[in-house]
């Protein structure tokens, strides 16, 4: 973990000028390559990952509020995403 | 230099307090969080109209108001949004109890972003600001939401960058103290099969800056008290660097209803180390209703300088009694109901959902005593407890 956090606090060094440039990367479809591997899940089979009940974001703002809620209860912050985590506030 | 006046503020005066300042350094971090990761995949968000009112109530906080999103496409790639929100603050809590008074306030907050579709990927912009008479807070985001791998993976990167200026009641703007936050974010959505989902969010935050409450104070041990100790003002270090890693798992029953399960490692720069679990369940039933329940466990350990009672003043170089820095943990058990209709049951619009929300929050600290408790010798009081409950009432529509 102590290695996680010297990489990103690298990242932090390396400051605005490193993420623009992976942004830029990215949008200029410098992944986009790897879009073309045949998907396991075929998008006509995604209808159960596609329902709301998946979804945890599906309350809106709502969901973004509890991350207020525990913020400011807690000292933790980040590390929650939309799909990709809880969502948790004051 | 406004730390030394703030350090001369008598105790006692009619003070405000904490919850609202972490809020308040919380935006950076939670607008990410909302505007960044919003999907399973790089595509718009629909245009949409969101409504909710929050309350808050516990501890002796009442925070409560309304929220109003708006979302407005403008042609196939271009998404705008715009946010009002609004906290009504009523506080009485054990910190305002203990060296001020009771206040009520409020804080507006206006938030604008943009976001534009090109090819597989979503670019993300946007602004917030909040203002009241004793803090400053504005925040800028940019983060790129791209699909690849078949489209089955989704990769976000997110940078946001927040400045604050902090005021004191009573104390010129110009001596007003600066708050920089840098907040890096990448977070990695991966379907794993037709019913299940993977992902996983890393946070790099880095503060710099006026880091401590000015209206919190710390208390150490003096023999020509009559209580057994005095106060004095909080002293933080300049710098807050923190690391937090989440992963989650999502999972379609073979009925309709999900699991999910959440994992979050947290580790800063000041030695606070937490632990986030949390398991959620939702189910369908009759068509348009969702039941959900969610139970979550909080664990951290406390910051190096932080004491419930030092031996003496200036006992050390950096001293804290901020509650949200000591050891503790906490449960939140959730309950929630929607109500949704599809495209087609009501005119122009393609989704509509009510949902009611309610949240229970019980903290338990174990080195974070309760000094509005009389009767007790320095040191020996009882141990602080916090029960809180939460309610969200929300009205979504998607057109």
């Amino acid at each position: 973990m102590h290695n996680l956090v010297r990489i990103f606090q690298y990242i932090k060094v390396q400051g605005l000028l490193g993420i623009i440039l992976c942004l830029a990367m990215l949008s200029a479809g410098g992944l986009t390559g790897c879009a073309d591997l045949k998907p396991w899940v075929k998008p006509y089979e995604r209808d159960k990952l596609a329902d709301p009940i998946m979804n945890a974001s599906r309350h809106g703002y709502a969901s973004a509020y509890m991350d207020h809620v525990y913020q400011a209860r807690e000292s933790s912050r980040g590390g929650e995403g939309g799909k990709g985590g809880g969502c948790g506030c004051n | 230099m406004a730390e030394k006046a703030v350090k001369g503020a008598a105790v006692g005066v009619t003070n405000r307090l904490m919850p609202i300042v972490v809020w308040k350094a919380s935006i950076a971090v939670v607008l990410l969080v909302s505007a960044s990761f919003n999907t399973y995949s790089a595509t718009l968000p629909p245009d949409t109209v969101d409504v909710m009112h929050h309350q808050y109530d516990g501890g002796g906080m009442k925070i409560s108001g309304p929220s109003v999103l708006v979302r407005k496409g403008v042609g196939s790639q271009v998404s705008l949004s715009a946010h009002y929100y609004v906290d009504t603050v009523s506080a009485a809590s054990v910190d305002v109890l203990a060296t001020a008074s009771a206040y009520e306030e409020e804080r507006t907050e206006l938030s604008g972003g943009v976001d534009y579709l090109v090819d597989k990927a979503i670019l993300s912009a946007g602004y917030t600001n909040s203002s009241e008479n004793d803090y400053e807070a504005n925040t800028a985001y940019l983060s790129v939401t791209q699909d690849f791998f078949g489209d089955l993976t989704t990769l976000s990167l997110a940078y946001a960058r927040g400045w604050d200026e902090i005021g004191q009641r009573g104390l010129a703007k110009n001596q007003w103290e600066d708050k920089e936050l840098n907040s890096y974010k990448i977070g990695l959505t991966q379907v794993v099969t037709k019913e299940a989902v993977l992902g996983l969010n890393i946070d790099v935050i880095s503060d710099e800056g006026k880091l401590e409450n000015p209206y919190r104070k710390n208390r150490y041990l003096d023999a020509a008290s009559a209580e057994g100790y005095s106060y004095q003002d909080e002293l933080y270090p300049d710098t807050r660097t923190s690391t937090a890693v989440g992963l989650r798992g999502a999972y379609y029953l073979p009925y309709r209803a999900s699991i999910a399960l959440d994992y979050r490692y947290f580790v800063d720069s000041w030695d606070i180390r937490a632990h986030t679990y949390m398991a959620s369940y939702s189910h369908a039933f009759r068509e348009h209703w969702i039941f959900e329940t969610r139970v979550r466990f909080y664990q951290q350990g406390q910051a190096e300088f932080y004491s419930d009672l030092f031996p003496f003043s200036d006992s050390q170089t950096h001293v804290a009694r901020d509650k949200e820095l000591s050891k503790f943990s906490g449960m939140t058990y959730g309950l929630g109901l929607s109500y949704q209709l599809q495209q087609g049951a009501v005119p122009l619009i393609d989704r509509l959902q009510f949902s009611l929300l309610v949240d229970y929050l019980n903290y338990d600290y174990d080195n974070f005593r309760d000094v509005t408790a009389s009767g007790y010798q320095a040191g020996n009081e009882p141990l602080y407890e916090l029960e809180a409950w939460v309610t969200r009432t929300s009205l979504i529509a998607e057109f």
